[in-house]
């Protein structure tokens, strides 16, 4: 039960850039884009061919990203340029991506079992370091059961997502990152004050994809192979975390939300993991879990704020009453 | 500063549903000048305002800003120089984003947008002084959501924003005309404020002929895309609403009788 929690958690903030991603298309410029089901297998497939053929695995993780983000930037010129609707024009891109990623693999799935990634250079370093111990001796100083695995992967995942996090919140606060939420807000408006909308809704979708793509060519590295089907609804995947965490953990300042989003990400997996576990769900129920987890975060919060809303209504209504008595009895 | 040569712009030609928009329309605007426009629906004041702005390219004639040719210019980069009010109060400012980043965004209206913080401290400062020239106490308020303003507020932030960085032309397009007459009433004054203050050249389109008289120092009159009446100086300070009508009467009546002529 730890172990496969402990692994949500890794796998959680792997995907984590993935949302953040999403949340920059989706919540920043209110563009609906699919792209992101293909650009994160993009990003696994490049990296993977990349090591494979003997990259270093930071330069190949980079070449992943950088192609999701070619591919966003792709996605953009088709809205902008060709005037193709936001929606249609991710589609579009999605299963152009489904062919080009077969292309550039070669094969359906790139095996990475046997090379150095990411992780396991790393992983050497990290052994000599004795954090694992250190983490070790906390939880079971904290009345856990004996836990031997690695915090490997969780650390470096946690560390380099809120990295992206801050960067992310800063470039929303620069100039160009304040007319680029406002492309998402109201693009007349930008328009009439000097900020070339097409150009920021390119950078911006680009942007977000070459997050996705990062995430995706994490992945791969993390679970060994890179698919060309991995990426079948990671849109999906991307709202819920953004959708659930906005709803637990708020979204008033854009450094809440990206927190939250990240917060998400995690519990989505959380949840994913822990309803895998009930005897008669399997995993080819996990997209109607998905789905239900969205619904639910969608309407939960509606219905708690009509419910306070009663409730506060029926107070004032009491008091009104009350007060009234009291004007009949002092009469 | 703005000139206009014998633009024209034609929409949906040679189908039945052909509009002149605007015909071989001169217009020249002198540095500091307020323009006032006024003409029924379908005059062509907004087809003017779009062609100046660069929403609209004409079919044929010359648009230049500081004897700069701008036709070609699209409307982000000519932006740079042109302060835009909407009618619309909601269309001037992001609703979700605060008060004082919808300044920072004008701010950076005619620089390179870059990837430094768009507020600081010390332009926190600035923002604060330049909102309380408007005295509606939104200086206190640099963090709240534009979204949560009033109409009228909205509007007085739009005509700060398009207005502060001090832009070559400022163009206002019935941006009284979707307030109540109180709102619509402080939201003239400040026009007329910062119009004074900047010395702004300014291109205001209207649909009250009240205020066309009471602001600016020149009146045009538009009619059927052509700019049939244009009045500056002493001879505008005396226009009441009955002379401009009658004179409406006058020119329209003659082409009506010219047109019979033709006819005949």
């Amino acid at each position: 039960m730890l172990i496969s929690l402990f692994g949500a958690f890794e796998s959680g903030a792997i995907y984590a850039l993935m949302a953040l991603g999403v949340y920059l298309s989706f919540r920043i410029l209110h563009f609906p884009d699919l792209t992101v089901d293909g650009s994160f297998v993009t990003g696994a497939g490049v990296a993977g061919v990349a090591i494979v053929g003997g990259m270093s695995p930071i330069l190949a993780t980079l070449l992943g990203a950088f192609a999701g983000f070619i591919a966003g930037c792709i996605t953009g010129v088709l809205h902008t340029k060709g005037k193709i609707n936001a929606l249609l024009a991710g589609i579009l891109m999605m299963i152009a991506l489904y062919s080009i990623n077969l292309r550039l693999m070669g094969q359906p799935t790139v095996s990475m079992l046997n090379e150095s990634t990411l992780f396991t250079q790393i992983q050497s370093w990290w052994v000599a370091s004795g954090f694992d111990a250190f983490f070790n001796n906390i939880v079971l100083s904290l009345g856990a059961e004996r836990f031997s695995g690695t915090w490997l992967v969780f650390s470096v995942m946690i560390i380099l997502t809120l990295m992206v996090k801050v960067f992310l919140d800063y470039f929303l606060k620069t100039e160009v990152g304040l007319a680029l939420r406002a492309t998402g807000d109201n693009q007349k408006m930008i328009r009439s004050l000097s900020a070339n909308t097409d150009g920021l809704i390119i950078i911006g979708i680009g942007i977000s994809n070459g997050l996705v793509a990062l995430s995706g060519a994490l992945i791969g590295q993390y679970g060994g192979f890179a698919n060309v089907n991995m990426g079948i609804g990671m849109i999906v995947i991307g709202l819920a975390s953004v959708i659930i965490g906005e709803a637990l953990f708020g979204k008033r300042t854009i450094i809440i939300a990206t927190l939250a989003v990240i917060g998400g990400a995690i519990v989505y997996r959380i949840v994913v993991t822990m309803a895998l576990r009930v005897d008669f769900l399997d995993s080819g129920d996990m997209k109607l879990i998905t789905a239900v987890l969205v619904i639910a975060a969608l309407v939960a919060p509606r219905m708690i704020q009509a419910r306070k809303e009663k409730k506060r209504r029926l107070q004032k209504k009491a008091e009104l009453l009350q007060r009234k008595e009291g004007e009949v009895h002092s009469a | 500063m703005l000139n206009l040569k014998d633009v024209s712009i034609t929409f949906n030609e040679e189908t039945p549903d052909e509009k002149r928009a605007l015909q071989s329309v001169d217009l020249e605007l002198k540095k500091g000048e307020f323009v006032t426009v006024i003409g029924s629906n379908g005059a062509g004041k907004s087809t003017l305002m779009n062609v100046v702005s660069g929403s609209l390219i004409p079919d044929v004639g010359e648009v230049m800003i500081d004897d700069k040719h701008v036709v070609h210019l699209p409307e982000y980069k000519r932006a740079s120089f042109i302060g835009r009010v909407f009618q619309d109060p909601m269309a001037g400012t992001a609703p979700s984003m605060t008060i004082e980043e919808n300044l920072a965004m004008a701010y950076s209206r005619d620089k390179k947008r870059k990837l430094i913080p768009g507020v600081t401290k010390k332009r926190r400062e600035m923002y604060r002084e330049y909102l309380e020239s408007l005295n509606l106490g939104l200086e206190d308020r640099l963090n709240a959501r534009v979204g949560l303003l009033s109409g009228g507020e909205r509007q007085a932030l739009s005509l700060l924003m398009a207005t502060f960085t001090e832009p070559h032309i400022l163009m206002l397009d019935e941006h009284t005309a979707a307030l109540d007459p109180s709102r619509a009433e402080l939201i003239t004054e400040i026009t007329a404020d910062v119009v004074k203050k900047f010395e702004l050249t300014t291109l205001m389109v209207t649909h009250n002929m009240q205020q066309a008289l009471d602001l600016g120092d020149r009146l045009i009159m538009m009619d059927k895309g052509q700019i049939i009446f244009d009045v500056s100086g002493e001879e505008k300070q005396e226009l009441t609403i009955k002379n401009l009508l009658d004179e409406f009467h006058r020119i329209r009546g003659k082409q009506i009788e010219s047109d019979r002529a033709v006819l005949g």
